[in-house]
């Protein structure tokens, strides 16, 4: 495969969304990659702090006034001090053998081709190539369905809890294992933001990462709690979901101690929030992402208001996300079935 | 659970005898089976005397032991690549592992040796997660470890009942896919194991299978047999129908199975073209046997796996014996294999 195209995949298809308080010169090591694509920079902390943009990239740029000034009073519903703030830009987002990984070819291959969500492929993905399916796989369910969400991995620093990260500090995840795979209807999974890709058309609503870090009593759940609510509205809606490739390189730990303040609510509500997720279920009349979305918060605050009143909140932050995102995209009516 | 500690003398190692010359498969077998006792069972259809390679510890059946044991009209049971579950039922260890005549030890990405028999018991002796998807696949395999967002509450895990491996070159396809992709060979080495989540149904390939037979031994049995059924592996489907079972009950009793390592590399044998005729029955059969298992369910009262596929039986009987008499003729096999078990187990049979 070719690692420069001619022209990229999905060139103008394509918005690459980056939230940061840094500046941003890891850009350069991503630049073959990303050259050719839109940027979204999601400016998180203090708005009066300028970001170097390294040359030569595609960019639009938002800070906190942006945010302020955009959504008005729903900007509340965007985290502050929390890489949660990165829905921003999905919400404005207008459409390892010694060799480099290219992660997003890998993405957009994942999303381009179908999931199989209602039977298990034991050889992984059926549609990459040198594989497909299994003896004993029906024939009828190996068209399968669009693919909503494409979750890579990474190398060198795990995605690990706080707990787990102070126990072992230099464990590093050095397999690379080379597997693309659709995770069933009706499992959950802990999806990580930090190399995540999906079909804005089709779950872009789903996508809102909660009210986390400035003001708020937990951090670091922001994409758990999106990929809860996204899995939940795709196994209604029949679209799939994949994990596995591509791998990134994760090169800074942040500190477990930080983390552990961040997250140690998070680690005693997921026990209820797990079971909460579960058992979800959505009517019928729930044909939409956003019916879905609404739906799922006013189950979050009937069953989840008396765990905390934070999740009142967040219930409240939901239906906002969803009138932000209405009127910011006034067209699109996300009804899951328009992805290819 | 906590880690099991699986002895040698705990396991079985099951071979279903396809051809007579089993030397060149147990010689490069050895150095990873030799100081495991083996069981060999010779398919009933098989006319010539088997040839095996001394220093082994082994039993070997064949086709008058299967007859005094089920009579000869339940021998039919075990003929072809169903030979292997006489085995499992006289087995009298805790553990089986089972592999086709046909495949070999192989090596990974870096070109170390497999060891598919310790890799198998590494599978059965470490906890499952079915509860939950851990995205960097085992979590208890060394230097991984559970992802952020994990419950605590499910890392301890439960008991693992079943291991399924993978093959390399030769995959496991189905004739019609074999036939049309006919180069299609698979070099992919995933270096992963994964517990299949609850509730997830997936074709389980008795090429290259281990698993607790205290657990789960009642519902592995080839009740499902195609009138045209052969000896190649795209003219069966006994595996996935027992598979099927198998997963269910353990979804049921909470018990966990996976799939990925180990790969064995499995040889050419055969012409797809030729089976695509055979074939079409078992994709058909497919098409009827997935939705009704993902419907299944079992009751409270079913708490072990003999118990379970009694009630599977039932229900094969009430749903899908009227859309194929075969499936009728499953249902009554799966009640007789149940009744051959605890026979079996109850030490009705002595001397074998």
């Amino acid at each position: 495969m070719a690692s420069t195209a001619a022209v990229p995949l999905l060139k103008d298809e394509l918005d690459i969304v980056i939230p940061t308080i840094r500046n941003l010169e890891f850009l350069e090591m991503w630049r073959p990659f990303f050259e050719q694509y839109h940027l979204i920079i999601v400016q998180d902390g203090d708005p009066s702090k300028t970001i170097k943009v390294p040359e030569g990239f595609d960019y639009e740029l938002y800070n906190r006034n942006d945010i302020n000034r955009i959504l008005g009073p729903k900007a509340s519903c965007i985290s502050f001090k929390d890489s949660a703030c990165r829905c921003f830009g999905y919400m404005v987002a207008k459409d390892p053998s010694g060799k480099d990984i290219n992660a997003l070819e890998q993405h957009i291959k994942n999303l381009l081709s179908p999931s199989s969500p209602f039977f298990f492929n034991t050889l992984y993905d059926p549609y990459r190539e040198g594989a497909d399916f299994v003896r004993g796989y029906p024939f009828s369910l190996r068209e399968g369905v669009p693919t909503a969400v494409s979750h890579g991995l990474w190398l060198n620093i795990p995605d690990y809890d706080a707990p787990t990260q102070l126990v072992k500090p230099r464990e590093r995840n050095t397999r690379y294992v080379d597997a693309v795979m659709t995770i069933p209807k009706g499992t959950l999974f802990p999806m990580c933001g930090m190399n995540l890709a999906f079909n804005r058309e089709i779950i872009g609503p789903a996508m809102y990462f909660g009210l986390m870090g400035d003001g708020q009593p937990i951090g670091r759940y922001d994409d758990m709690w999106a990929g809860w609510c996204t899995k939940v509205i795709c196994d209604h809606l029949g679209l799939g979901v994949k994990t596995g490739l591509p791998y990134i390189w994760h090169s800074k730990a942040s500190n477990p101690f930080v983390n552990l303040k961040k997250e140690y609510k998070g680690i005693y509500w997921q026990e209820e929030l797990i079971p909460f997720f579960q058992s979800a279920t959505l009517s019928k009349d729930c044909t939409t992402v956003q019916k879905c979305y609404i739906e799922l918060s006013k189950q979050v605050k009937a069953k989840l208001g008396k765990l905390d009143d934070y999740f009142n909140k967040l219930a409240d932050a939901m239906v906002t996300w969803i009138e932000a995102w209405d009127e910011l995209n006034p067209s699109a009516e996300t009804n899951g079935s328009a992805a290819k | 659970m906590s880690q099991e500690n699986i002895k040698d003398s705990e396991v079985d190692i099951v071979i279903g005898a396809l051809q007579s010359d089993l030397s060149s498969f147990l010689n490069e077998w050895r150095p990873i089976i030799s100081r495991f006792h083996l069981i060999i069972v010779q398919d009933p259809d098989l006319k010539e005397e088997l040839n095996i390679p001394e220093g082994f510890d082994l039993n070997v059946y064949t086709k008058s032991d299967i007859d005094q044991i089920v009579g000869s009209s339940g021998s039919t049971f075990f003929s072809g690549y169903s030979c292997r579950y006489f085995g499992y039922l006289l087995s009298r260890k805790k553990y089986i592992i089972s592999i086709d005549d046909d495949c070999f030890p192989t090596k990974d990405s870096m070109g170390n040796l497999i060891d598919a028999v310790a890799q198998h018991i590494t599978n059965l002796s470490t906890p499952a997660t079915p509860f939950f998807f851990n995205t960097l696949y085992d979590p208890y395999c060394e230097g991984a470890d559970f992802v952020r967002g994990y419950p605590f509450s499910l890392r301890s895990g439960v008991t693992s009942a079943m291991s399924c491996g993978l093959w390399l070159n030769l995959a496991d396809y189905d004739a019609p896919t074999q036939a049309l992709k006919s180069q299609l060979r698979n070099s992919r080495y995933v270096d992963a194991v994964m517990t299949v989540p609850a509730r997830a149904l997936m074709p389980v390939s008795g090429i290259n299978i281990a698993f607790n037979r205290e657990a789960v031994g009642p519902t592995l049995f080839p009740a499902l047999k195609l009138a045209g059924e052969g000896k190649l592996r795209w003219e069966t489907m006994e595996d996935i129908w027992s598979g099927m079972c198998a997963k269910v009950v353990c979804d049921h009793l909470g018990l966990g199975v996976k799939s990925g390592l180990p790969y064995v590399w499995r040889k050419e044998r055969g012409s797809a073209v030729d089976s695509l005729r055979k074939e079409w029955e078992g994709v058909k059969l497919m098409e009827e046997v997935v939705p009704f298992f993902q419907s299944v369910r079992l009751p409270q009262t079913a708490t072990t796996a003999e118990d379970c596929v009694v009630e599977i039986a039932k229900t094969v009987k009430e749903q899908l014996g009227r859309v194929d008499p075969v499936f009728a003729r499953a249902a009554e096999a799966m009640v007789e294999w149940v009744k051959l078990w605890k026979k079996v187990e109850s030490g009705s049979f002595p001397g074998i």
